[in-house]
């Protein structure tokens, strides 16, 4: 077992990293950019290291930086967190160089998954439903034009190296293939230096299913169940849920094995989400799978009792899993809100200093969170400030759960995206689970009658 | 320091003043003070220096850095022991400027 970990990312994250490895014996190491200096993660860690200036290519994103305060603190882990270095192939494979071990895939299995058109390919010979589409980059305009008749329009045009919803063009008709085409090239080599771009077949309000696996280095492989991600906007996740309440035991049962098999396929070890759309039919189809822990890990962790952060420390460092298949189980409902420091109409950033801070507790809530009372929020990183989570024994009791939690959380100083969650959860489609991936844009359309009366 | 300064009743403002210039890490790393183990120190408290004489070297991932000054000046601090790990920011010189 490891004996000192460094915590490659900050915020929340880098505090869940630190519960697990306090709960776990191991000495944690915390970096942080000059913006961080009084950050929480900061303060709690056993030793800390500043990397860079608040910039994140120069601190949070510098791997010599990360490297070098692994070695001078002499710690033999790295674990990378979401976002940030979390997919990065090049991290990993530095870590492997320099005998520190990257709590993760192998850099191999992360570049695999990276390529989106690569991934699909290799998923469709494991056997994973995947949306028809283009089997590489688009090599020219009468090609893509071919396809997209074969495959049926509306299509989507998305960027090979992409994620978080960008480099993605929906072209209904065949007259705006070729436009579309070359502004999602453009887009592409702009955000991620890669211009190769590829089609599939869009699926119009299709629901958010993924699935969560963990692998462990000797061949075992399970997975955690389902998590709805429907709620976005703009391709960001803004609340989350498990189960989905359009699954079936025997749906999940089948996608489970479906996404075991594709697991073991490529040799997946330690944490990772496999993302499928979900038609109204109830048909699956792989999108990409994200070779990290994700944001909402939580919400699995509630229902199944397992904590994934303590899982990826025991795997990385050789251990089996400490679960079969036949272990899991799960318990009643989970829903997770991401708050964000935003203006919950308009959705512009509001960072600045927290005056207060309180949340409530009671049974079924959990807060993961870096903020607290005199804290500043600094506008240099992603806005979202806290996790809120809680678990009943039915969607019902959750829903109420997270209301009631929502409403007794006070955040002042600062505008938070609570109100925007509390009209979600009033909405009669999202009680009634009748949810997609376009359920936002619905919402967010609506005039906003009565909104004074639901102000918080 | 300043002290002697004050009783000698300075002729004008220019003699008073210290521009202090201090030298920050801008990397990760381990501080050393000479190239190799058993060199001479690049400099010591006292040494004058240019803009552009290496100072010290911090290596990190088995990468000698060589940390050049940008002021013209004399050193008359060094806040760390050779060998001593250091993080971004952390100061390293104090350099007495002309």
């Amino acid at each position: 077992m490891f004996k000192k970990i460094l915590i490659a990312n900050r915020g929340e994250i880098a505090m869940r990293i630190i519960y697990a490895c306090r709960e776990l014996g191991i000495k944690t190491v915390a970096v942080y950019s000059e913006a961080d200096e009084n950050s929480l993660h900061v303060r709690f860690a056993d030793e800390d290291v500043c990397i860079g200036p608040a910039r994140s290519a120069d601190s949070y994103l510098n791997v010599p930086a990360v490297i070098s305060a692994a070695e001078i603190t002499g710690a033999d882990a790295i674990h990378p967190g979401y976002g940030f270095l979390s997919e990065s192939a090049y991290l990993a494979e530095v870590c492997e160089a320099c005998h520190i071990k990257f709590i993760g895939p192998d850099p191999q299995v992360i570049r695999l998954m990276g390529d989106k058109a690569r991934a699909r390919r290799v998923m469709k010979k494991a056997g994973v439903p995947i949306l028809p589409g283009s089997d590489g980059p688009l090599d020219n305009e009468e090609k893509a034009l071919k396809l997209a008749k074969e495959i049926g329009y509306p299509v989507i045009v998305k960027a090979t190296a992409g994620g978080g919803g960008r480099g993605m063009r929906v072209v209904r008709v065949p007259a705006e293939l070729s436009h579309a085409v070359k502004t999602a090239q453009r887009e592409a080599e702009a955000a991620f230096g890669v211009g190769d771009v590829y089609i599939e077949k869009y699926v119009e309000s299709p629901r958010h299913i993924e699935f969560q696996v963990l692998g462990d280095h000797h061949g075992g492989v399970i997975h955690l169940g389902e998590r709805e991600c429907s709620i976005q906007r703009r391709h960001q996740k803004l609340l989350e849920e498990s189960p989905s309440v359009a699954l079936s035991d025997k749906m999940r049962r089948r996608m489970g094995a479906i996404v075991i098999d594709a697991a073991k396929a490529v040799q997946y070890t330690n944490a990772g989400t496999f993302e499928f759309l979900m038609d109204p039919g109830g048909r699956f189809y792989f999108m990409e799978a994200n070779t990290r822990l994700q944001v909402e890990h939580p919400v699995t962790e509630m229902v199944t009792g397992i904590d994934i952060v303590k899982e990826q420390i025991r795997i990385a460092s050789g251990e089996r899993l400490s679960y079969k298949q036949g272990d899991v189980t799960f318990t009643g409902h989970s829903i997770e809100c991401r708050i964000n420091a935003e203006d919950p109409d308009t959705f512009v950033p509001s960072p600045g200093v927290i005056h207060v801070f309180s949340v409530p507790g009671g049974p079924g809530v959990r807060v993961e969170t870096f903020a607290h009372s005199d804290c500043t929020i600094s506008p240099y990183y992603d806005s979202m400030i806290a996790k809120i989570i809680v678990h009943g024994r039915d969607r019902q009791e959750a829903i109420g759960r997270m209301k009631r939690t929502l409403e007794m959380t006070v955040i002042e100083g600062i505008k938070t995206t609570i109100p925007l969650h509390l009209r979600i959860l009033a909405d009669p489609d999202f009680v009634a689970g009748k949810l997609s991936t376009s359920f936002m844009d619905r919402f967010l359309a609506r005039p906003s009658t009565g909104r004074l009366a639901e102000a918080v | 320091m300043a002290a002697p300064a004050m009783a000698a009743a300075p002729a004008d403002a220019a003699d008073v003043e210290i521009e202090l210039a201090v030298v920050k890490s801008p990397i990760v790393g381990t501080f050393y003070r000479s190239s190799e183990p058993g060199s001479a120190s690049f400099v010591d408290i006292g040494s004058t220096v240019k803009k552009g004489d290496v100072l010290c070297i911090i290596e990190a991932m088995k990468l000698m850095n060589e940390i050049d000054s940008e002021y013209d000046g004399e050193i008359v601090n060094i806040y760390v022991e050779n060998g001593q790990a250091v993080q971004y920011g952390e100061r390293l010189f104090a350099i007495r400027t002309r």
